[in-house]
């Protein structure tokens, strides 16, 4: 393949440059949430996310590589092989910690429901793409997505990973918000929804019950979910105004924290950077995002602009339900910080999803 | 590079354009709150949690749930939870770790040097952790601790339930035992409430029923303060005891069976005829569960592990042995009902039979004579089921050993139960990739070559004999019930299957096995009774093939001697129970294994006798809560 010359010169360095800044946010509090004091090391995974970056860097420029034009043709494709991933998931799947999430490749885990969010949005951007209808689409228009990702969200809520299916939905329902939907469809799929609930609330399993339960009344499991919050709640707070210094995080030494490098990376980072820290961390993620917004203005095409807001979706969801998670005024549903957490298919499919942004942002200029 | 999109729209998405200025305003609000909620934790609560995670800390302290009873069927107790006490340390509330050791050493008359060493191995664990330095401590530990509390900071105890098996050894490969939680189980098991240091069923009903039996922890969230005192209790769950499972044994016919075993490796299995109840299930040499209540020690458990007479195997499920002639029950009715034996006709025996130019040797010099199959079950005659065999051929015996049984799991709720063998041409086929050859047959006809079975299969096969063809899955847990007595599950008999077999048939297998026992030139008369009539059939299995010479079990080293089998049912009139009784290198079935079997029918014959109000005493303890 031919590297376009004048497209090298477009290449979209912000994004790419604040990738990298998350990413070594995220190593450094890897790092000292698994820093043991005693033995003056923090294990493997720094450097496991280091190696996990590289791949991701290559996923990346995958994304970028090709006119973002070809997705249209690679949507299905793409669907169908994370569809197959998912089912393969559940019957030879890697089990951990209670749930069945990963494809074990040896030196490598694949967790699917991963990039499987990333073809929810080549699927949606592709189907949406025609010119909306003056009212906006119908429900009935919009049966084929529905259908094609009812499996995603279904094989990923039985792992069960009840996180990473409500993400799943809910960039789905944002893709049909932004590509355009009837009013009274709207409204519709509202009250299906909430009719929906107490059916949800049967399929949900005992701990994830449990989870909302505590969420409404933290009092209720004071020594399991319940404490994790209180515990990850104490450590936010106890970070103060300027926090207390890398590696001096008390409470996340004291193994408070049941996912301190994954989903509750959040709560390590706030208690040693405090408040001016958490709120740098956060300008960051705002300034990626309205970055994002102005690229979808700028967008050449439609299917380009629902690319980017399919894309930068995915993150905005991601960093709102983790901190609000971590801090204590949502349910505990594993989520993790895009591009910070620790974990090898979160990351590759970020940097994919940043890779699909360039792309279009990069090809804005070519006719 | 093509273009594939519509290249006529240069505008770009004009509707997506206008929607992006409501996304600005949601962006702007959702980190708005985000923030907001933040400077809540951060700033305005910021000092109150920072006291919180640096001069107090919150700990939770569990209170693990009373493990629940195993009681036999007259409600006897079999295991139970006892109050116990465990030592621990916490360095870090202590001002000087090194001189709170050596006070406590010399409350406790203890060599502070151990207590030391215990330290000095923890010393790389945070200092707030704590450290068992004595597990299940005697009374004066208590005492003494309690006493000396403020001269000792950063020793506490704890009190736990901790697992008792009233009757040690007996039973316990059925019971099982609790182990601590593995690494590898509690990352299976965390989100079922697990933590590090409980115990949970390693083996036996104890594992298999670990759902039903464990207790739900309870526990303390405390704040403590800086020296690790408890300041207050900020909140409390309170522990809920384990279910009590109500067991099909009798107490005293594991007794009666152990006691028949000591000093032999082997095993007892008793059945009720009529449920499929499994009354006794004792196999030798066993091993006392209570070593693993009080924390097996690393020597103890290997040399149970390495131990050569398998202390830790249970031979009445897990055992793979050949049947021997106890299999010659199978071959009869298979020939019986395939219509290829007439019972009345006759062959004679030299004591060998040449199929091909092979020797097939009769377990008798000289042989039995002139026999038909009435003579050649009672006299237990090799040559005259050989012939059976060929002629009726190893699938159709394979199919009625099969209907009885054996082959399968019996899928009574025990753990890690073996399926034996069951040979037949397509078998070998897929295991060998050979065909089946007829001399093989041979082997089968009389329980030895491919075939294997497990001391309880043996044991459910004639108790299907027994009631006239119907084969129970054999059940050891007949109830479970919460502690204040309201029932969570029952079990009642659950029919396998009801074998067609014909009546005929039964009838001349009754009668063949009572002379077995009873009758003139029979095999099994060391089972013979007077407070009861049995029925039976002896079996001797091959371990090595023996070439050559008759030579007598004693003649053989130990590990290639017969295992011996008696497989019986009583009374042979109306059968209530039956029996299965195997000594491994024991020699010949009717001297060995024959006389066990008979204890075990007579304790059972006289334990019916008793008057049903005895008989259903239970002694049901006080509840037993650690506290």
């Amino acid at each position: 393949m031919q590297i376009d010359r004048r497209l090298a010169a477009h290449f979209d360095w912000t994004l790419f440059l604040l990738a990298l800044v998350f990413v070594s946010i995220g190593i450094a509090t890897i790092y000292s949430a698994n820093y043991n004091i005693a033995e003056e090391h923090a294990g493997a995974l720094p450097s496991r996310q280091l190696i996990w970056l590289g791949l991701g860097i290559i996923a990346m420029m995958t994304a970028v590589a090709f006119d973002y034009h070809y997705i249209d043709r690679l949507a299905y494709p793409f669907y169908g092989a994370m569809l197959l991933l998912l089912l393969l998931v559940l019957f030879v799947g890697h089990s951990g910690g209670g749930s069945q999430r990963w494809i074990n490749f040896g030196f490598f885990r694949l967790q699917p429901s991963e990039p499987a969010k990333i073809a929810i949005v080549l699927m949606m951007a592709k189907y949406l793409q025609s010119d909306e209808p003056p009212q906006g689409f119908r429900l009935r228009d919009l049966w084929v997505p529905f259908v094609l990702v009812g499996p995603l969200v279904i094989l990923t809520l039985v792992q069960p990973d009840l996180g990473t299916a409500i993400i799943l939905g809910i960039v789905f329902l944002s893709m049909i918000l932004m590509g355009g939907l009837r009013l009274r469809s709207f409204l519709c799929l509202v009250g299906a929804g909430l009719a929906f609930l107490p059916i949800g609330w049967h399929f949900l399993k005992a701990y994830q019950r449990q989870r909302i339960l505590t969420f409404l009344d933290p009092d209720r499991d004071p020594l399991g979910a319940g404490y994790h919050v209180i515990q990850s709640q104490i450590a936010i707070g106890s970070g103060g105004l300027f926090g207390k210094g890398y590696l001096h995080g008390t409470q996340n030494r004291l193994d408070f924290l049941p996912a301190q490098h994954t989903d509750f990376i959040f709560a390590v980072f706030s208690e040693e950077w405090g408040f001016v820290g958490c709120v740098i961390l956060l300008m960051l993620y705002f300034a990626l995002i309205v970055y994002s917004f102005r690229l979808i203005e700028r967008a050449k095409d439609r299917f380009g602009g629902l690319l980017i807001f399919g894309m930068v979706a995915i993150f905005f969801w991601h960093v709102v339900i983790n901190i609000a998670m971590v801090a204590g005024v949502m349910p505990v549903v594993g989520v993790p910080l895009p591009l910070v957490s620790y974990g090898g298919s979160s990351l590759a499919s970020m940097m994919f999803a940043l890779g699909v942004m360039i792309n279009v942002s990069m090809r804005r200029y070519t006719f | 590079m093509a273009l594939l999109a519509d290249i006529n729209r240069q505008d770009g998405a004009p509707e997506l354009r206008r929607r992006t200025r409501l996304l600005y305003a949601i962006l702007f609000i959702v980190f708005g709150a985000l923030i907001v909620r933040l400077s809540f934790l951060q700033i305005i609560d910021g000092e109150r949690y920072t006291f919180l995670s640096e001069n107090n800390r919150v700990r939770i302290k569990r209170i693990p749930g009373t493990r629940g009873m195993v009681l036999d069927r007259g409600g006897q107790l079999l295991v139970d939870s006892r109050p116990s006490f465990d030592l621990l340390f916490v360095a870090e509330d202590a001002e000087a770790p090194e001189s709170t050791l050596r006070q406590l050493a010399r409350y406790l008359g203890r060599d502070e040097k151990e207590l030391l060493a215990i330290f000095e191995e923890n010393k790389r664990r945070p200092a707030f952790e704590e450290v068992v330095i004595g597990k299940d401590v005697d009374w004066a530990t208590v005492v003494a601790v309690e006493a000396h509390q403020l001269d000792l900071p950063g020793i506490t105890l704890r009190a736990r339930p901790r697992r008792s098996y009233t009757d040690g050894q007996i039973g316990a490969h059925v019971l099982g035992y609790l182990g601590e939680i593995g690494p590898r189980q509690l990352k299976v098991l965390k989100d079922q409430g697990y933590t590090i240091g409980d115990e949970v069923g390693q083996y036996g009903l104890e594992k298999k029923w670990e759902d039903f039996l464990r207790g739900q922890s309870g526990g303390q969230q405390v704040e403590v303060d800086a020296l690790g005192r408890r300041v207050r209790v900020l909140h409390e769950v309170t522990d809920v005891p384990g279910y009590t499972v109500h067991l099909t044994l009798d107490r005293q016919l594991q007794d009666t069976a152990f006691e028949a075993l000591k000093g032999k490796e082997g095993t007892l299995v008793a059945l009720d005829v009529n449920t499929g109840d499994i009354l006794a299930m004792v196999s030798t040499p066993a091993f006392d569960p209570n070593v693993f209540s009080r924390g097996i020690k690393s020597d103890e458990w290997q040399s149970l592990l390495k131990d050569k007479l398998r202390p830790l195997s249970n031979r009445a499920i897990q055992g793979q042995y050949p049947p021997g002639s106890t299999f010659k029950i199978i071959t009869a009715i298979a020939g019986l009902e395939e219509g290829v034996l007439q019972p009345e006709s006759r062959i004679s025996d030299p004591g060998y039979y040449y199929f091909g130019n092979r020797q097939f040797r009769d377990w008798k010099k000289g042989g039995h004579g002139s026999v038909d199959l009435h003579r050649a079950i009672v006299e237990s005659c090799d040559t005259y089921f050989y012939q059976a065999g060929q002629r009726i051929g190893v699938d159709r015996i394979a199919k009625w050993a099969r209907a009885f049984g054996l082959g399968e799991r019996s899928g009574a709720a025990l753990d890690d139960e073996k399926g034996g063998i069951v040979p037949d041409s397509e078998w070998k086929r897929k295991r060998f990739r050979q065909p089946w050859y007829p001399g093989e047959t041979l082997s089968v006809a009389i329980g030895q070559g491919y075939l294997t079975v497990t001391p309880l299969q043996l044991a459910n096969m004639m108790a299907a004999l027994a009631n006239g063809g119907t084969l129970y899955r054999p059940r050891i847990v007949s109830k479970i019930e919460s502690v204040d007595g309201t029932s969570v599950r029952e079990f009642g008999p659950e029919k396998i299957r009801t074998i067609a077999i014909k009546q005929g048939t039964l009838e001349r297998l009754h009668k063949a096995l009572a002379h077995v026992v009873n009758g003139a030139g029979g095999t099994g008369g060391a089972a013979r009774s007077s407070l009861v009539e049995i029925a039976g059939k002896t079996g001797t299995a091959q371990v090595i093939e023996m070439k050559g010479a008759y030579l007598k079990s004693e003649q053989l080293s130990y590990f290639n001697r017969d295992h011996a089998w008696f497989v019986a049912y009583a009374p042979a009139q109306n059968p209530k129970i039956a029996v299965v009784s195997l000594v491994e290198h024991g020699g010949h079935g009717g001297d060995a294994a024959a006389p066990l079997a008979k204890k075990v029918i007579e304790k059972y014959i006289e334990l019916q006798k008793r008057p049903p109000a005895e008989q259903r005493q239970a002694r049901i303890p006080g509840e037993i809560r650690a506290d």
